[in-house]
């Protein structure tokens, strides 16, 4: 095998894999907040709109499109690989187990990235789907026609079930963050005595701020449209 | 004080183990070995056959007593070896689970003794000091700063008992191989050939079938000398750097 190959099957190479894309991933989420929080104008979706008309077809973005979904791939692909290693290399589990002092996100990683996986699968057959290959109404803006996202959005959101999915969803990427935010930097070598406590406390910060306001967007679209 | 024991026996590693449950009179002062040795005492007087575990300084420095208590690698006292965990520790009429370090890695040979001889092959890969220091130096000859040599000498400290392996949910060894790369990496003499032997010694963890290191930290909780975390990020960002910043090419076996 090449020095490469055998880095990245190395036990440090796969954990560098989830630690990058996971940090892609982590910054994503902002961006995805920002963009969205556009929803909460009072405007009927003109802004979230035409800014989800830009989003669906400026070559930039397209471009960088492509390196997300191979980013989520590879992290729940490898993620389900480690996680399988993991189960491997202790065949007889203990009768009683007790960790002090240990999170319960750290221990359950895999558990909270599968119900993440399959609530993504879900947000995007309801949404980027339907938007890519579905018929979205248009509506249009000083002469131009966009699709209508927003009304899309409003539909979804006004079945309580959909609301509650949303809502859980948010709470699982919580608890995924706030092992992972602070994980992924130990992984690559950055344990400092001055910046870890940094890193720690804006991790806390991040995985609860984020899902937080993602979970309003439905809260508000049921309570209040 | 008495107890009751549920403790794992298996014959080797080819039959399936089970619990054996037995009665104990103990004395609060006697450490949970002398507790053993005293079980197995009657077990003999009974012609029973006696539970095979593994000790040897029973002072906390040779990492021999590797045993699950309640479900902690070497019992609920933190920063201690079996051999130093005390009956007082316990109530009157406890019951109390045993259990041998489960991993792939350390298959069980009989009872609560595991061969961890993949710490030995781990130590082996990371090889020698081949850097001739020439006669003993003058005492400050090679500068060393303090904390350094602290850091060093904390990553020496580890016995390579294994409770690492044991306590971690995915049977990681990456804290014990992290402090293995550390202690001899930190100090000048050793930094010489670091490259290479970090390269090593990953190599060779890996190929042992222990688990991948998901940064939970039951390892640090557990560790009967306290090792650090801060050396599995040394580990990781020395093995990428070692990896993609210099010549050496390291084969799996």
């Amino acid at each position: 095998m090449s020095w490469i190959t055998n880095f990245l099957t190395s036990s440090i190479g796969r954990k560098l894999i989830m630690s990058l894309t996971g940090l892609f991933l982590i910054q994503f989420l902002l961006v995805h907040l920002i963009g969205n929080l556009q929803l909460l104008y009072h405007d009927q979706g003109e802004k979230f709109n035409l800014y989800a008309d830009f989003m669906t077809s400026n070559p930039v973005i397209k471009t960088v499109s492509i390196l997300l979904y191979t980013g989520i791939l590879l992290h729940a692909i490898q993620g389900l690989l480690i996680w399988r290693q993991n189960v491997k290399s202790r065949k007889v589990r203990y009768a009683v187990s007790k960790n002090p002092n240990v999170g319960f996100a750290a221990k359950n990683m895999g558990w909270l990235g599968t119900i993440i996986l399959v609530f993504l699968i879900l947000h995007l057959w309801q949404f980027w789907f339907k938007m890519k290959f579905g018929t979205v109404a248009p509506v249009a803006y000083d002469g131009v026609e966009v699709k209508n996202l927003y009304f899309l959005v409003a539909e979804v959101f006004k079945q309580p079930i959909y609301v509650f999915a949303y809502v859980i969803g948010m709470i699982v990427i919580a608890f995924h963050l706030l092992h992972g935010f602070e994980s992924s930097f130990q992984t690559l070598g950055l344990n400092h005595k001055k910046y870890t406590p940094l890193i720690k406390g804006l991790g806390v910060v991040y995985s609860i701020l984020v899902p937080l306001g993602f979970a309003i967007i439905p809260i508000y679209f049921y309570f209040f449209k | 004080m008495k107890l009751t024991l549920k403790i794992w026996k298996q014959a080797n590693n080819k039959t399936a183990g089970k619990f054996e449950t037995y009665s104990v009179e103990a004395d609060e002062h006697m450490s949970f070995l002398e507790m053993l040795d005293v079980l197995n005492q009657s077990l003999l007087e009974q012609k029973k056959e006696p539970v095979v575990f593994e000790h040897d300084c029973r002072e906390g420095i040779c990492g021999s007593c590797s045993m699950v208590i309640n479900g902690q690698p070497h019992g609920p006292q933190k920063g201690t070896t079996a051999c130093q965990l005390h009956m007082r520790s316990f109530k009157d009429g406890q019951t109390i689970t045993i259990e041998p370090w489960r991993a792939k890695a350390f298959p069980i040979i009989r009872d609560l003794v595991v061969d961890r001889s993949a710490f030995d092959r781990i130590i082996q890969a990371g090889g020698y000091i081949s850097v001739n220091t020439g006669q003993a130096q003058d005492g400050n000859a090679i500068p060393i700063e303090k904390g350094l040599a602290s850091e060093a000498m904390d990553a020496a400290t580890c016995i390579g008992c294994g409770a690492c392996v044991a306590a971690c949910p995915n049977a990681s060894a990456m804290l014990f191989t992290s402090a293995k790369v550390s202690h001899l990496g930190l100090l000048p003499q050793g930094e010489v050939e670091h490259s290479k032997r970090v390269q090593s010694m990953v190599t060779q963890m890996d190929t042992e079938g222990f688990g991948n290191c998901s940064n939970v930290g039951v390892c640090e909780a557990e560790c009967p000398k306290g090792i650090s975390l801060e050396n599995i990020a040394r580990m990781n960002r020395q093995y990428i750097g070692s990896v993609f910043g210099s010549q050496t090419k390291v084969e799996k076996a």
